[in-house]
């Protein structure tokens, strides 16, 4: 997922330490830093660049520190707890880690543990009550909410659904600050998400341009026949 | 503390339309079947087991055909 993630951890100094040196060195570590991925990591080990947006100091117990860091994909924390220390002159390791974020998900009520979709699954097929289920099984639109947003025409759902690009004319309305190149998610009017794209033109060309393609479908979702295809009906005749 | 992606996003309209009733519908309208076919768990893995067994285990416990993740947390130590 490219969406930024956020995490709570547990960093371990190897030494006394002044506080005030401590939130110095933090902020020092947020804006772009460079890292390069530990020995047992999935990717290739160059240095890179990567965005720390936040780093906040929860909590200090001896040489524990509580922190809350939001960062770009791709950070590593365990990396980022260990150049800390190296900055710090003493030396510091990762303790614990949780992530408390993923682009749209977070630690909030829709958050469950395996015995709740457990319980509610029982619930709903053994008393037939959908009503635990249904806040265990989020709809997929659910997991695009931070993405910008296409909403399009009825009749151009069917053809995106079969993986045509979408035309600026089967657009009604857009969300701003929609860039070249960004990833956003097509909607029905009823807020169904159709499929996501690579955007070819920004928010404001979607809305003024009379022709040209506007976003390059990459992933469909919606299953093809949910909407009937007005675009093959011209074709046949 | 935010990230890029908490922007608020304002909404251009370049035309008005109207939805067919007939086809589609909003999603919180949705069956519990259909949100089986295609839906999304924010699930608090518990620490032990790796993402992979747990949608296993999520697998076996819905009944279903097809599961998966997305982002797996640090590599094993």
């Amino acid at each position: 997922m490219s969406a930024g993630k956020e995490y709570v951890c547990v960093m371990r100094v190897h030494g006394d330490f002044d506080l005030d040196e401590l939130r110095r060195v933090v902020r020092e570590f947020t804006g772009p830093i460079y890292q390069r991925p530990p020995l047992r990591s999935a990717v290739k080990r160059v240095v890179r660049v990567r965005r720390v947006y936040y780093i906040k100091i929860l909590e200090v117990s001896g040489r524990d520190v509580l922190m809350r860091v939001g960062v770009e994909a791709g950070t590593y924390i365990r990396k980022l707890c260990h150049d800390i220390g190296e900055v710090l002159g003493c030396g510091a390791h990762m303790q614990e880690l949780r992530r408390t974020r993923v682009g749209p998900f977070r630690e909030d009520e829709t958050l469950v543990t395996l015995q709740d979709v457990l319980d509610a699954y029982k619930i709903w097929t053994e008393l037939g009550d959908d009503k635990y289920i249904r806040k265990v099984i989020l709809p997929v639109e659910v997991g695009v909410s931070h993405l910008p947003k296409v909403i399009i025409k009825d009749s151009a759902v069917d053809a995106i659904c079969h993986g045509a690009s979408l035309a600026v004319t089967g657009i009604l309305r857009v969300e701003t600050g929609i860039k070249v190149t960004d990833l956003v998610a097509l909607f029905t009017q009823k807020g169904e998400l159709v499929a996501l794209g690579e955007a070819t033109m920004r928010s404001e060309e979607m809305v003024s341009s009379r022709r040209g393609i506007a976003v390059k479908v990459t992933r469909v979702i919606m299953r093809p026949g949910t909407y009937p295809p007005v675009w093959r009906i011209r074709k046949s005749r | 503390m935010s990230l890029p992606i908490d922007v608020t996003r304002e909404v251009l309209i370049r035309e008005e339309g109207v939805s067919d009733e007939r086809y589609g519908k909003p999603p919180p309208k949705r069956s519990v079947e259909e949100l089986l076919d295609a839906g999304i768990i924010n699930l608090d893995k518990p620490p032990g087991p790796t993402s992979h067994e747990v949608v296993a285990w999520v697998k076996r416990i819905l009944n279903l055909d097809r599961a998966g993740h997305a982002g797996t947390l640090d590599s094993p130590n």
